[in-house]
């Protein structure tokens, strides 16, 4: 098999596994929308205003929010257009679905990306603490913190941020992406900067836990190792060791983890979004979910499992490319 | 005079006396050390592990171990798995795993080897050449793993002179240890040995895996470096490889000295004392003899041992 055919095989696989997994999410948030119990008349329009409107009036907002098509022919025709290219247009914000979430993606792509780095970079710093001496009191301390923060819920952390620094320290707003009362305009990014530190710092935090106590666990299987034994044998320091062996051997596990637990950050958005008012594609998801928009729920859910794959694939190339082990045996066979 | 003061004198006299015969000890020791690269005394490691709950148990991994190696000279340890070889190595160069004590003396050149003294000359004087690939890192290509990383020129041709003086071509500096034999692997670990000037060279079971052709040049590399006026402590499971390479050979069960013979001496079951050595100079294959008898009793000695030495 030559280089070439191989890449296009290795891209056409990832292409159609891609496409198996959108279509199997699009599925089952259809599913879980059509089961659910929320009326989208009641919800959105209410029983006041729905019982002062004539029955013509009713039969169009029912044909505006589908109610009354069985859910298979919605979900094709919501499918169809989508293969075209058409992801529809929002009933709530009566706007395109792709302009939407274009809007809120981009506000929070400096939450997700600053979390998923300041995440990532503590807990692979807080690993290596741990790891570098088991049962050590840095060790104590790292494990001990993970493990809290593992098992305490993301909103929670959100709310404890905003009651400390936001409501008692007075240090950071307590909501929104951009400041009350100011024109669109005029809204300069250090205010929006300022208004992203509580929300991705609670959010960080939340992605600490898994990095950090996975990183240890590899830190340690590595000074416990028979190349750190010898390296000790032959004179080297502790910090050579550290750096020369450790860091070699835990980076690459370190990076395909974070990679892949963009699906934490991505879902741990849509709490903490919710607590801090931050307007968001986490938010727009849970405003979709509740007032039953269905187009926009599921290009959210299509575009956010789009991101947690291509997360997944990168920390797959990524494995390959490093890992002599793996690239020098992929170009022997 | 009262009695009693003049039994406390005679005693204190005694004490004195005690003492001095334990400095004229020491000073005989050192006498007697001049000549030996590494003594060790009465070396015992232990563990503590954690039982069941918080109970606390030490576990004795090797007790009461005594050997020593001459410059020139190599001293083999033979022993069964599980009888401490590894440990003693990692006794002598000061870095058993955290939860492990030791106790007793080893002597380094006539001087004690303390802790700190071993972290200065470990990887100097004192190198280790362990057993597998397993030492090497993954991910580190053989040429910084042989250098330690030092990139100035005189190090990198020195280490290139090494690798071919083991017949290693300069390629091989750019591999990773997966894509290297056993043999090659073998060879780069005592390249990292002799990338320094060694007075100790301690090699961690060098042979297992190899042919006995492979095996008996790496001996030959060992006797090279002994013959540099460097001391070889060889540890090995296998006998028959240590009487044809080593000088010397102390036999180890249990983590316990048994004895100690001159390599030679082990072809001759009379010239050797203990029961188990006499037991393991029978087993070897070059004295079995035909009608099998003598191998018989080996069930009787194990259990014997078992006595003895309490595992």
């Amino acid at each position: 098999m030559t280089q070439k055919t191989g890449k296009l095989k290795f891209i056409g696989k990832q292409a159609v596994r891609m496409a198996v997994l959108l279509f199997l999410a699009s599925v089952f948030a259809f599913a879980l929308l059509t089961v659910s119990p929320v009326d989208p008349l009641q919800t959105n329009v209410g029983q006041t205003a729905l019982g002062s409107m004539s029955p013509e009036q009713i039969e169009k907002l029912k044909a505006y929010w589908g109610a009354g098509v069985p859910p298979v022919k919605r979900y094709l025709s919501w499918a169809a257009a989508f293969i075209r290219g058409d992801m529809g247009i929002s009933l709530l914000y009566r706007r395109p679905v792709a302009a939407v979430i274009a809007e809120k993606l981009a506000n929070s792509a400096l939450l997700l990306f600053s979390a998923w780095l300041i995440s990532g970079a503590l807990g692979f710093l807080m690993g290596i603490l741990a790891g570098k001496r088991r049962g050590g009191l840095a060790d104590r301390i790292v494990t001990g913190v993970s493990l809290v923060i593992a098992g305490t819920p993301a909103f929670w952390i959100g709310m404890v941020f905003l009651m400390i620094f936001a409501v008692q320290l007075k240090l950071f707003p307590i909501g929104l992406s951009v400041p009350i009362g100011v024109a669109a305009d005029e809204v300069t990014l250090a205010d929006r900067l300022y208004h992203a530190v509580l929300p991705a710092a609670a959010l960080s935090v939340t992605g600490i836990s898994q990095i950090a106590l996975h990183t240890r666990e590899k830190m340690i299987e590595v000074m416990e190792s028979d190349y750190v034994l010898f390296a000790r044998a032959r004179g080297e320091s502790e910090t050579a060791v550290i750096l020369r062996h450790g860091l070699r051997n835990i980076l690459l596990p370190a990076m395909t983890l974070q990679l892949s637990s963009v699906s934490e950050i991505i879902g741990g958005s849509v709490l903490i979004e919710q607590v801090f008012s931050y307007p968001g594609l986490g938010q727009a998801a849970v405003t979709a979910g509740l007032g039953a928009d269905v187009p926009l729920l599921l290009g959210i859910t299509v575009i956010t499992a789009a991101i947690v794959f291509l997360g997944n694939m990168t920390a797959n190339i990524l494995y390959g490319v490093v890992d002599p082990r793996i690239r020098e045996g992929a170009m022997r066979g | 005079m009262n009695i009693g003061i003049t039994d406390r004198n005679t005693d204190i006299v005694d004490r004195n006396a005690d003492i001095a015969n334990r400095d004229a000890d020491i000073v005989d020791k050192s006498k007697g050390v001049e000549n030996d690269v590494l003594k060790v005394e009465h070396l015992s490691v232990s563990f503590t592990q954690y039982g069941r709950g918080l109970r606390r148990r030490t576990l004795h991994a090797v007790e009461d171990l005594n050997l020593s190696v001459r410059a020139g000279e190599i001293v083999a340890v033979a022993g069964s798995s599980g009888s401490g070889k590894s440990l003693l190595a990692h006794a002598v160069m000061g870095i058993l795993p955290y939860n492990a004590n030791m106790d007793g003396t080893v002597y380094y050149d006539g001087e004690i080897l303390t802790k700190e003294r071993a972290k200065r000359l470990r990887g100097r004087e004192i190198v280790l050449v362990p057993q597998s690939v397993s030492y090497l890192d993954p991910l580190m290509k053989i040429g910084p793993q042989v250098t330690k990383g030092k990139n100035d020129a005189a190090t990198r041709e020195k280490s290139r002179r090494v690798l071919a003086g083991y017949g290693l071509s300069e390629d091989v500096e750019e591999k990773y240890p997966f894509q290297l034999s056993g043999g090659m692997i073998r060879r780069v670990l005592i390249a990292t040995a002799v990338m320094e000037t060694p007075k100790l060279v301690i090699a961690d079971e060098p042979t297992p895996g190899l042919h006995p052709e492979a095996a008996k040049r790496v001996m030959g590399h060992f006797r090279e470096i002994a013959d540099t006026g460097a001391g070889v402590l060889l540890i090995t499971h296998d006998l028959e490889l240590a009487l044809s390479a080593a000088d010397r050979i102390t036999v180890l069960y249990g983590g316990r000295t048994v004895g100690e013979a001159a390599a030679a001496d082990f072809l001759c079951e009379e010239k050797l004392e203990h029961p188990y050595m006499k037991a393991l100079c029978r087993s070897m294959p070059k004295n079995w003899n035909w009608d099998g008898y003598k191998l018989c009793d080996s069930g009787e000695i194990l259990e014997y041992m078992r006595k003895e030495y309490g595992r």
